[in-house]
């Protein structure tokens, strides 16, 4: 037999490599003071000059906010977080607009360098357009005119809200209400910035849409809003990818995802998440509260979620599909990694309300270190939602013996001419398949990155091309010398 | 397995060029001596001691065996979800050519060599595209296993029990690929239970392992002895 004990050792060995994202850009930043207060958000909707509507949603919000707890159902050790020592508003001081790349901030495209996306390639790369996220506000969008030829809208959330405030208004807050859940209610309140997309009628996006997140002003919390609204018969896919620069302190991230798809329009998400984790010790580290929810609101019309988790020290997130709308169908699709110190609860909704609606999950959980990793799902299908179908399926892989993992599915039936199926499995990587490799050559390393990537690649053969390539390094990275 | 003395005394050389059958009944120790000089850590060695080319194999990593030319051809090889055959050989082949200083190959320089060795061993194209083993047949499996030989070319080939769940078809085109295989300047351990493997894959010497010893050795007709008179022949002159 493998020797436990060295196994754990090698674990631990290998596991230990420091975040390689850790780094802190060091620019000018317009900073509100910490704490929350009405004050506080009437500063931030005056400071981004917003209309009178938009203070009033924000407002709402933290009114119904404060009546919230901490949800606790979770499968999660959430230290207690003191949400007046956060700070809600910080922007790069530098001017948003520049003409040409030798006007932006050195600093700031050497970060992109480090992050690998340096926009001068980015630009040229065919298929992507990005709206990079620096802190709060968008700093640089580019592919605006090409989109626009289109009429498709892609740009910063407080963009969108100068320039098309009739349909924010419409749409915000129709997926993922304010009062959803706490963190949806406290994201709702201080948003600062974020992501708004249209895609008009019969139009189908001919690039990727691509965003880069990143946390940059310490002891900021991230509050990102995105809106894609996909009108009648359109498609798009979009791309967002996280890193965040090292920080000793816990950082607070709640984001708010919402997806409007109308008669026939396909919207596929992907997401490469890859917040800092903490240290091997469980210091430090992202705590991520998202709210994702896609609502098919037309007939025949998709959502599909893809997502690469493995960074932040706590995951929350369900990523979750409302089927309103005849024939409509929702996708999850998922690879969660965790690893040290790490917890992840994460899963999907998938809420069948219009006939014959399908929904497909395929979870693909992976623990290592002393990690835990859940996976949370419901499957509701209500009695109106005849003939639907869902097919469910959790996997987890364990690396070493003293990480976790969990599987929570929830399923209601309403009617009998609907079905749904869930299959679940838990294994370790075998000592065999590890042997195997070595014995053709394979260090074990290779061997456990190699394996893991196969394990999730009915997930990864989802996402675009370029990203799946960065989620192979990702996955393999994170896992190198834990032997199972 | 554990707390359990399976090999007790074995003496074997084998030189270049050679081909060694290792028979023996079940459970006399034949998988363990091959999973040992591949470097399996199931196995804890009391004493003796491993020479390969004037290196202490034992010492060595069961990666850097491979690299150094050491093949295991498995007797039940495992299956790697989702991890394409062809991905999975261009990493080894490439960590091999590393071992030696050589750059990797191109992936046109690989698929090239890929070809050569399937139309040399006559196997259909099919299974590279699949992922490792999985939802191979037995005999899939070993052709498989003899197509990694191929592309390896290791120096010395251990083949466990690559005969068995084959049938006659498929034992005669893994046979001919080894024997193809075979040069001067390489080396082959069969390991088997059965004589029939060598009417296709013909010793120079043959070995009778019995309750982890070797205890008859000869040429390649002790084997048809061997058939002829069962192990019982050997059961009954060595049990203590």
């Amino acid at each position: 037999m493998y020797d436990m004990e060295n196994q754990d050792q090698l674990l631990n060995d290998i596991t230990s490599q420091e975040y390689q994202y850790g780094f802190i850009t060091d620019i000018d930043t317009d900073v509100i003071p910490k704490g929350l207060n009405e004050e506080v958000i009437r500063l931030i909707s005056f400071k981004k000059k917003e209309p009178e509507f938009m203070l009033e949603f924000r407002l709402n919000a933290y009114r119904h906010w404060l009546k919230m707890k901490t949800p606790e159902w979770a499968h999660l050790k959430i230290p207690p977080i003191d949400f007046q020592e956060t700070i809600y508003y910080a922007a790069p001081r530098t001017s948003p607009k520049y003409q040409n790349l030798d006007e932006v901030d050195p600093e700031l495209l050497e970060t992109f360098k480090k992050l690998g996306i340096p926009i001068e390639e980015q630009k040229h790369l065919a298929g992507v357009a990005v709206d990079v996220v620096m802190d709060s506000v968008s700093v640089t969008t580019t592919f605006k005119k090409v989109l626009a030829e289109k009429g498709i809208i892609f740009c910063s959330f407080s963009d969108a809200l100068t320039e098309h405030p009739d349909l924010v208004r419409k749409y915000l807050g129709t997926s993922v209400p304010t009062t959803d859940n706490f963190f949806a209610a406290l994201n709702s309140a201080v948003f600062s910035d974020g992501s708004f997309c249209y895609i008009p009628k019969g139009v189908r996006c001919p690039m990727e849409l691509s965003t880069y997140f990143r946390i940059n002003t310490a002891g900021t919390g991230q509050f990102e809003r995105t809106l894609i609204i996909a009108d009648d018969d359109s498609y798009v896919s979009y791309l967002e990818g996280c890193t965040a620069p090292k920080r000793d302190e816990n950082q607070l991230h709640a984001a708010v995802v919402e997806i409007i798809a109308h008669d026939r329009a396909e919207v596929k998400y992907s997401t490469v998440q890859n917040w800092y984790p903490g240290d091997k010790n469980g210091l430090g580290g992202i705590y991520n509260f998202v709210t994702k929810r896609g609502i098919c609101r037309g007939v025949s019309s998709k959502i599909s979620w893809t997502q690469v988790e493995t960074g932040s020290a706590i995951t929350w997130k369900y990523p979750s599909c409302v089927l309103i709308g005849d024939n409509s169908v929702g996708e999850f699709n998922s690879v969660a990694l965790t690893n040290h110190h790490q917890q992840a609860d994460t899963g999907t909704k998938m809420i069948h309300i219009g006939k014959n609606t399908k929904s497909t999950i395929v979870s693909k959980g992976i623990s290592a270190g002393k990690s835990d990793n859940s996976y949370r799902g419901l499957v509701k299908v209500m009695p109106g939602a005849i003939n639907s179908r869902n097919y469910s399926q959790c996997d987890s892989l364990l690396l070493g013996s003293t990480c976790g993992a969990h599987t929570f599915p929830y399923i209601e039936v309403g009617n009998k001419s609907s079905i749904v199926e869930h299959e679940a499995t838990t294994s370790k990587i075998g000592e065999d398949q590890i042997f195997y490799c070595n014995q053709r050559g394979i260090s074990t390393e290779d061997a456990i990155g190699m394996i893991v990537n196969g394990y999730a690649r009915e997930v990864l053969n989802k996402l675009p091309m370029e990203f799946a390539v960065e989620a192979q390094k990702l996955l393999a990275i994170s896992l190198e010398g834990s032997v199972g | 397995m554990e707390g359990k003395e399976i090999l007790k005394g074995i003496n074997l050389e084998v030189k270049a060029g050679e081909v060694h059958a290792i028979m023996g009944p079940n459970g006399s120790g034949k998988s363990t001596l091959a999973n040992i000089l591949a470097g399996k850590t199931d196995y804890e060695i009391l004493e003796g001691e491993v020479t390969f080319q004037g290196q202490d194999l034992l010492e060595l990593s069961p990666e850097v065996r491979s690299r150094s030319g050491i093949f295991l051809s498995f007797q039940y090889p495992v299956e790697i979800p989702g991890v394409p055959m062809i991905n999975f050989l261009k990493a080894s082949v490439n960590e091999h050519r590393k071992f030696k200083g050589l750059e990797p190959l191109t992936a046109g320089e690989f698929l090239k060599l890929m070809r050569a060795k399937k139309d040399m061993l006559h196997l259909d194209s099919e299974l590279t595209n699949r992922s490792v083993n999985e939802g191979f047949s037995g005999g899939e499996k070993k052709k498989n296993e003899i197509f990694q030989m191929a592309m390896l070319e290791p120096k010395l080939a251990i083949l466990d029990e690559t005969d068995s769940g084959l049938d006659i078809d498929a034992l005669r085109i893994v046979a001919e690929g080894v024997n193809a295989l075979k040069t001067p300047e390489n080396a082959t351990i069969l390991v088997t239970h059965y004589q029939r493997l060598l009417d296709y894959i013909v010793p120079d010497f043959v070995h009778v392992l019995y309750n982890g010893r070797i205890v008859k050795s000869g040429g390649k007709e002790l084997a048809f002895e061997l058939e002829e008179k069962g192990y019982d022949w050997i059961k009954n002159g060595n049990d203590q």
